[in-house]
């Protein structure tokens, strides 16, 4: 039977959604039993919110000043010591978990699968390669720990209404000292969150100036939406990275998605694979993203968001 | 420092449009355009770019995989790295036994800092650098926006999910890079004459001593799904009117 570990992402007061996705993937092995491992300086407000998860089977709650951030060096030796008598182990694929994990497979001393997309048995899964060019189907071998990051925008997020244990826990092991975390600048929004939000508007290259990108906010908070970018927009320095969606920024699932002046490179189109409905406006007919949209619309952005905008909020 | 080692792996170039074979066993590969993974050539800018600062002294390139990833590190050593070693082998890498294969280099080389890509674009595992830190026992810097080295420590911006964050962590270490570490430099022609006559070294795969880990296995490739043909809309109403009939205005 499975047993699987399951590393929690938090801020140290609530549980990040990608964990309840995870659940969601870990849940999809049939019979398995899941443990979350909530690691934090005082992780008990997270790991009552781990608690309520369906599917999971208790949670292991593992204090220590040295939690208080995520340092991939010193959460590994903890989650490998940890590991023991479990099959498999799992975190979310994002900056957190693909940090962390690869360090735990290494301490475990087995390659790590990365990006779950679907699971096919308790050894076998798929997962994108190329930038989701293409699909591969990999086995992992049955007498070794699984290891592995689940790619949170092909799960959704598991219901609560689960009240599974808490217990402390200590593993044995021997934390460094040479990896220091200094802080965190965090980009502060009201909008909603760019990898939960159910709506996401987008601009790219072509808002041509930071004030521009109003036009893009403007519409996102007539929607409800979180605010995206492309990659050249942030290099551009029009927002900040952490609006970035593709291949190296954010991958997202929202139900709608609105690219504006993005043209549609590749490594942009496979953060928005799994989105509902794809909407481009773009001037250029012949740009890439209207083949992957499902409402296209040629024309000048300039002209068109704003009528955009002031349509959504009159209705 | 003494020197730095920067990973250079042989990847289908960023701009090919990868296709899966038709009978499911691989992508298709033969006369596709082959270049250094574009994070491995902004980790290798970097590294220049303290030796350039006088911060340390020796760049050296490492690639392991077949012979033809000669190709790769002589563009290496023509953006201005010192020497490079290839390890051969001809069959597929998994991430474990390569991390083995670069601590087993960083055992005989003694860098002060390994620089690796965050990701390789072919198998997009983002695996090596985070391994090659815990067999080292040393920290790592994934992800990395901006490194600002203080003698035996270092300083690292990293590119979160959140925003940005940024640790600070002894040498010697592993620093992954992302891409906006920097813009790398173009290759000049004198100096792809010039790289003609760096030493290359090669290594065989088994003259390394490396225990090959088990690889997860590749079962089948198949292409993603397409999505379903879109329609063209011809002005916001017309937009407005396809987003209500969806339900999502
Ligand atoms: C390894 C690697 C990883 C990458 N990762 C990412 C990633 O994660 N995310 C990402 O986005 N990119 C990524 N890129 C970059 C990617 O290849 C593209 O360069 C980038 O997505 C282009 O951004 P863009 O569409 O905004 O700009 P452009 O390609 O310049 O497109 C601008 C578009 O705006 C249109 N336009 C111009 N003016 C107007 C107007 N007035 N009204 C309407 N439309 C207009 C143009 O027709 C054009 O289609 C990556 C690249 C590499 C090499
Ligand atoms: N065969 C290889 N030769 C040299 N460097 C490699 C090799 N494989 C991986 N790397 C390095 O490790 C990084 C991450 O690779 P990966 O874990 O495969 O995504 C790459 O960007 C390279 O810097």
């Amino acid at each position: 039977m499975s047993k699987i570990l399951l590393i929690a992402e938090h801020d140290g007061a609530t549980l990040n959604p990608s964990t309840a996705k995870c659940v969601a993937c870990a849940a999809q092995i049939s019979g398995a039993e899941i443990d979350v491992a909530v690691f934090a300086e005082e992780g008990a407000a997270v790991a009552a919110q781990a608690a309520e998860l369906q599917s999971v089977s208790k949670v292991l709650q593992l204090d220590n000043p040295a939690n208080a951030n995520a340092l991939a060096a010193t959460l590994a030796p903890q989650v490998s010591a940890l590991a023991d008598g479990y099959s498999h182990v799992f975190g979310p694929s994002t900056t957190f978990g693909k940090d962390l994990m690869p360090r735990v497979a290494a301490l475990l001393g087995v390659n790590q699968i990365s990006d779950i997309m679907e699971v096919l048995g308790s050894h076998k899964f798929k997962r994108p390669i190329y930038a989701g060019n293409a699909i591969v189907t990999v086995e992992a071998s049955p007498d070794l720990p699984v290891v592995a990051t689940v790619r949170t925008a092909s799960y959704q997020a598991i219901e609560a209404g689960n009240s599974a244990a808490v217990e402390a826990a200590s593993p044995d092991a021997d934390l460094p000292t040479h990896t220091r975390f200094l802080e965190i600048q965090a980009g502060k929004s009201d909008r909603p969150d760019l990898q939960t939000a159910a709506k996401v508007v987008s601009g790219g290259r072509a808002l041509a100036s930071a004030e521009n990108f109003d036009l893009i906010f403007k519409l996102a908070d007539a929607l409800g939406a979180g605010a995206g970018a492309s990659r050249a927009a942030v290099d551009a320095g029009y927002v900040p990275n952490e609006m970035q969606v593709g291949q190296t920024g954010k991958i997202i699932a929202p139900e709608l998605y609105i690219a504006i002046g993005i043209s549609g490179a590749i490594q942009h189109l496979t953060g928005i694979k799994d989105a509902g409905t794809i909407v481009a406006i773009n001037k250029d007919e012949e740009a890439p993203i209207f083949e992957v949209a499902d409402i296209g619309l040629v024309g000048d952005l300039f002209d068109i968001v704003p009528q955009l905008t002031e349509a959504v909020s009159s209705q | 420092m003494e020197k730095i080692l920067v990973g250079l792996k042989r990847v289908v170039d960023y701009n090919v449009r990868v296709r899966v074979k038709s009978d499911g066993s691989g992508v298709e590969t033969d006369g596709v355009k082959m270049s250094i993974n574009p994070f491995d050539e902004i980790a290798l800018e970097e590294a220049l770019r303290i030796k350039e600062r006088g911060e340390a002294s020796e760049v050296v390139v490492v690639s392991v995989g077949g012979s033809e990833a000669q190709q790769q590190l002589r563009t290496g050593l023509a953006m201005g790295a010192d020497r490079a070693i290839l390890v051969v082998t001809e069959s597929e890498l998994d991430p474990l036994t390569g991390a083995r294969v670069l601590m087993e280099l960083v055992d005989r080389e003694q860098p002060g800092l390994v620089l690796l890509g965050k990701q390789a674009i072919d198998n997009d595992n983002n695996q090596t650098g985070q391994m090659l830190a815990a067999l080292w026992g040393r920290p790592q810097a994934t992800f990395a926006s901006e490194v600002v080295l203080n003698g035996d420590t270092a300083k690292v911006t990293r590119e979160v999910d959140v925003g940005l964050e940024s640790i600070d962590i002894d040498l010697p270490a592993v620093i992954t890079a992302d891409l906006r570490l920097n813009e790398p430099r173009y290759v000049k022609l004198p100096d792809i004459m010039k790289a003609k006559k760096k030493p290359l070294d090669e290594i065989q795969f088994a003259e390394m001593g490396v225990e090959s880990a088990v690889p997860v296995a590749n079962l089948q490739f198949e292409p993603p799904q397409q999505r379903a043909k879109g329609i063209m809309v011809d002005d916001v109403a017309g937009l407005v009117s396809a987003l209500k009939d969806k339900g999502l205005l």
